[in-house]
């Protein structure tokens, strides 16, 4: 049952084939068994999971209509808070705090009935691109433990492709959902900016932060998408319209006749040549179903790269002021305000975000400020322009989602250029405040590893990424004859 | 406060409307340069976190410059996503916090306060 879609797990859930006490319960032994290997969780809440499930298990049984996942599991990235649960970020700063309330995604997902187990892994306050920046140790790619699962929501995705859960939560500030579910073979989508509230979600960089639906079908991400969608007054940045019809778009999943955009500038140099022929035969596949495949260029793509790495420390900088060692968090040394603080931040920070909050500290100075953070604004205009001159000549836009599959742990960890590199092709969607999905295309020829197809539609067109992935979904799966993660190795057999 | 704010003279960084166009610019930000950055954003970073940073921060600041040779005067800057200005809400009393929750994370309190160390020196 843990191999099955959620939507599956729904129907058994809805026509009393099994109750929610023993769904959970099954994804909480899977957990024990595997996430001593995999490091997906950095906290599970086996009592308040079961307790939620046997809830929702008396209602169901009392005959109340209930919401389309209820009682199905799903596990939280760590970055979002939920009322008494430990929520760290990753981060030693947040160690052994505990939440007075709920983020509007968990009231959203309690709401459904949706079961949290627990808080998933991340790199330390979202910053990076392979989990390996938690305090609390790296996550292990279920495909070969030695590699990472992506990042910063590693650890959302790794539970995905272990089936410690079939439904996740991620975030994504530059492609931390999309760059992890195309190296672990999952799904995961950014959602428009504003689609999904921000409220009780730790800010990293609030102009591109996002949360989104993770899973291992593209149905699935779109009943999760709903769940947690749509305007919250709680959120100033919600955006106050109806959430895009993505289920329907999902189940309708045909590319007749679309236009379907290549961006010139994400492909080539750089790119792992398995990662790019996966790509052109996904592309000959949506072809023959239909679509009609045109090139786009989008010249300024060549300098989202640095536009990003200075608007996000910037923002980052001026986010991360909040811990001041004064409210909430650790307390560390003595002496004044100021040395208390100056301590507790040398302390509670990694590498990762203490190099972040420096360069945005400089980038914001007065004398810089207009060369580097104006001058990275200025190049966040020209590409959403791209965007828009894109947007007129293809309904949806795509690329790889990121130029290489899973490295080895350890690998980039000393060089933050190469590492950065990771996120080439997802961030100038978080820059232009659009959507973007991550979909498998296959296993690389050179490593056997998962790659992903990211697609990009306009601005709360979100349906137009479920219509199309779930149409290259489907083709692939009779291709290949079986769902991608078969091919993964079992785990926990040790 | 006020030297605190001002920077050392930007030796090494020129003047946007000189370096457009230029691919090539070497930053070089000295172990002193981030002693001062590392007391404005208030963490007590090591000494050997000075010297390595110092080296990376020339390295990254050098590859993400480069977004000056498009930034010319006549693109607008954009600094969000969705053309939003100043969103209200009635103001209205609706539930929130008690206090005790609210303190609950706080590292000290005291008569529903958060208790934090002197702001103040002697000679302030």
């Amino acid at each position: 049952m843990i191999k099955n879609s959620a939507v599956q797990m729904a129907h058994a859930l809805s026509s009393n084939e099994i109750s929610s006490v023993e769904l959970t319960q099954a994804h909480l032994d899977q957990i024990s068994k595997v996430d001593t290997d995999v490091h997906a969780f950095l906290h599970v809440d086996s009592e308040g999971a079961l307790a939620q499930a046997r809830d929702i298990d008396a209602r169901r049984k009392a005959g109340e209509k209930l919401a389309p996942l209820a009682g199905v599991p799903l596990a939280l990235k760590d970055v979002l808070v939920q009322k008494g649960i430990p929520t760290t970020c990753g981060s030693k700063m947040l160690e052994g705090w505990r939440p007075p309330y709920d983020s509007t995604v968990v009231s959203r997902l309690k709401d459904n009935g949706i079961i949290i187990l627990g808080k998933t892994n991340m790199d330390e306050f979202a910053m990076g691109s392979s989990t390996e920046n938690s305090a609390y140790g790296p996550t292990h790619n279920p495909w070969d433990l030695t590699r990472i699962p992506g990042g910063s929501g590693g650890g959302s995705s790794a539970a995905l492709a272990a089936f410690e859960a079939p439904l996740a939560i991620g975030t994504d500030t530059g492609g931390s959902i999309r760059q992890p579910a195309a190296v672990t073979g999952t799904v995961g989508v950014k959602p428009t900016y504003g689609g999904v509230s921000r409220y009780g979600l730790v800010a990293f960089s609030s102009s591109l932060d996002q949360a989104g639906p993770c899973a291992r079908t593209v149905l699935d991400a779109a009943y999760l998408h709903e769940a947690i969608g749509g305007y919250d007054r709680m959120d100033s940045t919600s955006i106050n319209a109806s959430i895009p019809p993505v289920v329907e778009a999902a189940k309708n999943g045909n590319v007749k006749g679309m236009k379907i955009g290549v961006i010139k500038e994400l492909q080539g140099d750089g790119y792992q040549p398995g990662v790019l022929k996966l790509f052109n035969q996904s592309l000959e596949l949506l072809a023959s179903l239909g679509a009609e495949i045109v090139e786009v260029s989008c010249k300024y793509f060549d300098y989202a790269l640095a536009a990003y790495y200075l608007i996000a420390p910037s923002e980052c900088s001026s986010n991360l002021a909040r811990f001041d060692a004064m409210r909430y968090g650790i307390r560390v040394g003595e002496g004044s305000a100021e040395d208390v603080m100056n301590a507790t931040r040398q302390q509670g920070f990694g590498r990762e975000v203490k190099r972040r909050i420096i360069l945005g500290t400089y980038a914001l100075s007065s004398g810089y400020y207009d060369a580097y953070y104006g001058s990275a604004q200025k190049v966040r205009t020209l590409i959403s322009r791209d965007f828009e001159a894109a947007f007129a000549k293809a309904d949806v836009l795509v690329s790889p989602t990121a130029p290489t599959t899973a490295f080895k742990i350890g690998e980039k960890a000393n060089d933050p250029i190469a590492m950065y590199l990771n996120d080439i092709a997802t961030i100038p969607t978080n820059l232009a405040g659009i959507g973007g999905m991550s979909v498998p295309s296959g296993l690389a020829e050179e490593d056997g590893l998962p790659a992903g197809f990211q697609i990009m539609a306009p601005a709360m067109k979100d349906d137009r990424m479920y219509q199309v992935g779930s149409a290259l979904e489907a083709a692939l799966l009779s291709k290949w004859g079986k769902p991608i993660l078969e091919n993964a190795p079992s785990l926990g057999a040790r | 406060m006020d030297c605190e704010r001002r920077w050392p003279d930007p030796k090494v960084i020129r003047a946007p409307s000189e370096s457009l166009g230029k691919v090539t610019f070497m930053s070089n930000i000295s172990r002193d340069d981030v002693a001062n950055l590392a007391k404005l954003a208030r963490i007590d970073l090591s000494e050997d976190e000075l010297n390595h940073l110092s080296k990376e921060l020339s390295v990254i600041l050098d590859a993400v410059a480069r977004v000056q040779e498009v930034a010319s005067a006549d693109v607008p800057p954009t600094s969000h996503p969705l053309p939003l200005q100043n969103v209200f809400r009635v103001d209205e009393v609706r539930p929130s916090l008690t206090p005790s929750e609210a303190l609950s994370g706080a590292p000290a309190q005291e008569e529903q306060r958060f208790k934090v160390p002197q702001i103040l020196g002697e000679e302030q």
